[in-house]
């Protein structure tokens, strides 16, 4: 189970806005700070680790650009939304960071409040007011690897690409 | 049991059979892998060891060409050092065949029907119009596909549109796209699959921006149906391919079916920052003043649409206070433009036309917008931020719109300037 603080954010939000253009050819420790410069300026400081985004449709929409890993090496432990981009989906899967798809959460959750994530069964529960909603079922291999670090270490170990220290 | 469709039944024979339905995972062998100058940037680029198929490999730079900064040069020299390595044969480097990783595809016919193909960008959906899977993938799992040769795709649910008859004089598949995502929305999760008779009309220009689009409206895969258009370009760019068309079935089971008549399409706009359900009719937006214009990206630098920007700005000029940047999608575009007379009709009337690259579209170089500004573009993206500064607005419409509202100085109509229809 993973429990945490949930920040609210809406429809359509494109990776543009996670990872500004100018970040792009920056090292992954700046690029997480610039994640809604635009939008939410100085949200990232407000970030603590285990906190979950609770989104809503079509997250994640346009560009391939590694937003993913913004948003997992700001410490965020988890993203539920109503749906998700599946470029961006693939993202998570590969960065390793846990993120499901979960009609009706956006309406379930207000700011400041608890969620807790039932992986076994792909529930959602809002602590304070008591609803508990189904998720749409992450199949097993791509769950195993967000919540193994990503495709990085399977390349590692299997030799097909240099080990280098993570970002 | 129910018919397929087309990318059901493309995943489902590279997956190694025929059952695959929506929900479904399928692990499939990658037939062509297009690796761009972003791979290689040094925050996403991993030293490989071995690459499964250097064959079916190819390589484009096309965010940033030629490159404008030290960190651009770095990734493009590890990107040449990478092709020496394994012996990549295809790539599109600084010169004659550099363009846009979509475009240069589609220029050679790399992309082939019944194909299955992968490209870190979020626009692979392009090579739909070749009646080819292909899909953008992000950066981690080109590392995947290149050096395993596989990857999975979710089997999603798909979307028919039916197309039916001809559009009018001065409206484009561009107006097609921002009809659907004002009027449909996302589709996020879904495949779109084009047919019906009106794409006789639609030549593999026009096509392409439709299906490039697509990613806008975060399709997974966006295909058309193989006709004698598509058969006939292949044949002509790439005599020697071997390939299978691949036709849905008359029972496939499709999520719904949409039918889109062309003749009652108008031209169309995006307001700022969004085009989901952020598109009006141009016709109540008229009038907004604006400081750059472009022309360019995978969706709209094809070769009809700098015919259509000349066409519009011929024996005019741009209005004073304006930027028109042009931005081919290719250099084979670009020389074949310069043949036609477009690119001189274009100079003529004050436009800027540069070299082949993504360029203002990616908001690096060649036209970045500064504070306050407004622009209007046709190219793919117009969120908060994307051509630079975030304070700068970016309406979206057809390239006709785009070039027309640079004689004008504000968003204008194309009607006036275009009396035939301009596919």
């Amino acid at each position: 189970m993973i429990a945490g603080r949930v920040w609210k954010f809406g429809d359509n939000i494109s990776t543009d806005l996670m990872l500004p253009r100018p970040f792009m050819l920056r090292p992954p420790e700046e690029q997480k700070l610039a994640v809604f410069a635009a939008t939410r300026p100085g949200w990232v400081a407000q970030v603590r680790s285990g906190d979950i985004m609770v989104v809503g449709r079509n997250f994640g929409t346009g560009s391939a650009r590694p937003a993913a890993r913004s948003l997992r090496n700001l410490g965020l432990g988890c993203l539920l939304a109503e749906s998700i981009n599946g470029l961006f989906f693939r993202n998570c899967v590969n960065f390793g960071f846990l993120a499901m798809e979960c009609p009706g959460v956006s309406e379930a959750f207000e700011e400041g409040q608890s969620a807790e994530v039932f992986l076994d069964d792909f529930t959602v529960l809002n602590r304070e007011t008591g609803v508990r909603l189904k998720g749409v079922p992450i199949p097993g291999a791509l769950l195993e690897l967000m919540q193994g670090g990503g495709v990085f270490p399977i390349l590692e170990a299997r030799g097909l690409i240099e080990r280098i220290p993570p970002h | 049991m129910m018919g397929k469709t087309i990318v059901e039944k493309i995943l489902g024979r590279a997956a190694g059979g025929e059952g695959l339905a929506p929900g479904d995972i399928a692990v499939v062998e990658i037939d062509l892998t297009v690796l761009i100058d972003t791979d290689f940037f040094p925050s996403n680029w991993r030293n490989v060891t071995k690459v499964a198929n250097p064959d079916k490999v190819v390589v484009v730079y096309d965010h940033r060409m030629p490159a404008p900064d030290r960190e651009t040069a770095e990734a493009h020299v590890a990107g040449r050092s990478f092709v020496r390595r394994f012996g990549i044969k295809r790539l599109h480097d600084v010169g004659r065949d550099q363009g846009i990783s979509h475009v240069v595809v589609a220029d050679n016919a790399y992309a082939l029907p019944g194909m299955i193909m992968v490209c870190e960008d979020s626009h692979t959906c392009s090579a739909g119009a070749f009646n080819c899977a292909g899909r953008g993938i992000g950066g981690p799992d080109m590392i995947y596909c290149i050096t395993t040769g596989t990857t999975w795709f979710r089997v999603g649910e798909t979307i028919r549109y039916d197309l039916a008859g001809r559009l009018r004089a001065a409206v484009s598949t561009k107006d097609v796209f921002l009809h659907m995502a004002g009027r449909f929305g996302d589709h996020t999760n879904q495949n779109l699959e084009f047919g019906g008779d009106g794409l006789r009309y639609l030549g593999m220009d026009a096509r392409r921006t439709l299906t490039t689009m697509a990613a806008e409206l975060s399709a997974e895969f966006a295909i058309f149906d193989p006709d004698d258009v598509l058969l006939d370009y292949v044949r002509q760019r790439n005599p020697t391919a071997v390939f299978e068309p691949v036709y849905p079935d008359a029972d496939a089971g499709y999520k719904e079916r949409r039918s889109i008549a062309l003749g009652e399409i108008e031209p169309m706009l995006a307001l700022p920052d969004a085009m989901v359900n952020n598109t009006i009719p141009l016709r109540e937006a008229a009038g907004e003043q604006i400081q750059q214009a472009f022309i360019g990206s995978c969706a709209n630098g094809t070769l009809d649409d700098l015919a259509v920007a000349a066409k519009v700005v011929g024996g005019r000029r741009i209005a004073p206070g304006v930027r028109l940047i042009v931005t081919p999608g290719s250099e084979r575009i670009h020389r074949e433009a310069l043949k036609a007379g477009y690119v001189s009709a274009l100079m003529e009337a004050g436009a800027i036309v540069t070299n082949a690259t993504c360029g203002a579209c990616a908001g690096g170089h060649l036209g970045v917008l500064g504070p306050s500004e407004t622009c209007i573009t046709s190219s793919t993206r117009n969120y908060k931020g994307r051509m630079g500064d975030p304070s700068a607005r970016i309406f979206m419409a057809s390239t006709a719109t785009v070039a027309a509202s640079a004689v004008t100085g504000v968003i204008t109509h194309p009607g006036e300037f275009l009396s035939e229809v301009v596919a």
